[in-house]
């Protein structure tokens, strides 16, 4: 595992999302409210490219007819089957414990910081008056 | 072959004629039906022609009347034979057809009544269903609720087919008052013909209506589970009763890959459909639309998930088998126990209760 420097923070505002590639693999890099998630693009039902799909609320009911939208922005809806998946975690909707898509831990680091390393910058110029989102792979 | 203390889920009284009834009716409804000549009318239905080869095996034909119809012939070629601990009456009768809600319920409290003095009354190995309007959701709960301090009805019995799906909100108030007395839902195979058995129209031959009808079932499971019946009443079992039952475990595959794709339409089913179904529905085991081996029907279990799930039935007095091959040669002691025993006692709590 190492620390990837994917985008800088002001790229991926609230409800944005970036696909990027780290060593060879794609992956969705989202930000919910200020906190940035990401997951491998590619949905482990079929292999989609889930991070492309829907970004989506959790629409949940205790009862029937009791309706509720919880967690607005919250979850990704793949865009082959609708399989919902946690942004978040990586579970899915249906089998949170059975199916789930691979998510990567995710930091923001001050540019300043990053100057000196280790972190991987393969595609992004950092500069030391920037946030930057990091990714570990 | 069948183990002592088995319990029989299905057997089939049939009312001779509504001049049966008669005695059992309120006399208002007596007069109504007098008044009509309605005492004249059997009622049969046509989803059970009394003169298909099916409907009653030659051997338990007797010599006048109805199949189905007499409790000597019943303990004869059941009761005794087989000695089964308890067996469930089921009547199939057009009294759950018509149209008026106000006699259909007249009709099912004497159905009810004459069931009890007729039968339950004179043979203590006897359990049955509450025959109820379908079509009438608050008459049908207040005609469980007239019966359901008298511990030996143990199931409130439907149709699968009737004026809507079963699982619609509609129906809610009668599933209610079954759950609070521990009464399962027996959905059994047949129609109200409000709709052609055949979702695509009505066919011309009593065969395509009898295969038919294993959708039926399909469709009566799959309105249950989509509106959420299983959630808001968490107590609730559905026994699907004569239904077959090959069709159920590709139909539960079926149900749980478009439930993953489309669940946010129904938010209350927030765990795989299939794993409800385990846990909440049975099936009588006749008839077995399977070769009648070990190995089909181990197979099957296979497929279910679930040995919890198959309930013994005779399905008497109809035509599915001879002697009293009722449940495949061969079956595992500890399976044919569950099957004849253990799984219809965990079914019907009300079995276990004391009765006067």
């Amino acid at each position: 595992m190492a620390k990837h420097i994917v985008a800088a923070v002001a790229e991926i505002p609230p409800g944005g999302r970036k696909i990027v590639t780290v060593r060879g693999r794609e992956i969705g890099v989202f930000n919910i409210d200020g906190t940035f998630h990401a997951l491998i693009n590619r949905c482990p039902h079929q292999g989609a490219v889930l991070c492309e799909g829907a970004i989506v609320s959790r629409l949940e009911a205790p009862m029937p007819g009791e309706y509720r939208l919880t967690r607005p922005g919250t979850m990704i809806r793949c865009p082959w089957h609708c399989w919902e998946f946690d942004i978040a975690t990586g579970q899915s909707w249906c089998e949170p414990d059975d199916v789930k898509a691979r998510s990567y831990s995710v930091s923001v680091e001050p540019g300043e910081a990053l100057a000196k390393g280790p972190f991987k910058a393969e595609t992004v110029a950092v500069s030391v008056e920037q946030d930057y989102v990091v990714v570990d792979v | 072959m069948i183990p002592p203390g088995a319990i029989d889920c299905d057997v089939h009284v049939t009312v001779p004629s509504v001049r049966d009834l008669l005695p059992y009716m309120e006399p208002y409804w007596r007069e109504h039906v007098e008044r009509r000549g309605l005492e004249r009318e059997n009622f049969d239905t046509s989803a059970y022609p009394p003169g298909a080869a099916i409907n009653a095996r030659p051997d338990w034909k007797p010599e006048k009347g109805p199949a189905g119809g007499s409790l000597p012939a019943l303990q004869q070629h059941i009761l005794d034979p087989l000695a089964p601990e308890f067996a469930i009456c089921n009547v199939i009768h057009g009294a759950q057809m018509i149209f008026s809600e106000d006699l259909s319920l007249a009709l099912c409290r004497g159905i009810n009544n004459w069931l009890a003095a007729e039968w339950l009354d004179r043979d203590p190995r006897l359990r049955a269903s509450i025959v109820v309007p379908p079509h009438s959701p608050d008459l049908a709960a207040e005609e469980v609720e007239r019966l359901a301090g008298d511990k030996r009805f143990v199931q409130v019995l439907l149709l699968a087919m009737a004026e809507v799906p079963l699982g619609r909100r509609f129906m809610w108030p009668l599933y209610r008052v079954a759950e609070k007395h521990g009464l399962p839902i027996g959905v059994h195979a047949g129609s109200s013909f409000r709709h052609p058995p055949s979702a695509g129209g009505w066919g011309s031959l009593y065969l395509e209506d009898y295969v038919s009808f294993a959708q039926g079932h399909a469709g009566a499971l799959n309105s249950l589970l989509a509106e959420g019946v299983f959630q808001k009443f968490p107590d609730l079992r559905v026994v699907l009763i004569e239904s077959g039952v090959t069709w159920l475990p590709a139909s539960m595959w079926r149900f749980n890959k478009t439930w993953r794709g489309v669940r946010a339409e129904v938010p209350w089913l927030n765990r795989l459909p299939a794993d409800i179904v385990r846990e909440r529905v049975r099936l009588t085991a006749q008839p077995f639309d399977a070769p009648p081996d070990a190995a089909s029907l181990l197979s099957i279990l296979d497929q279910f998930g679930s040995d919890e799930m198959l309930l013994f039935a005779t399905d008497y007095p109809h035509w599915h088998y001879d002697e009293d091959e009722v449940l495949p040669a061969g079956l595992p002691p500890d399976l044919l126990r569950k099957i004849t025993r253990d799984n219809p006692l965990a079914t019907y709590p009300r079995l276990k209760q004391e009765t006067p």
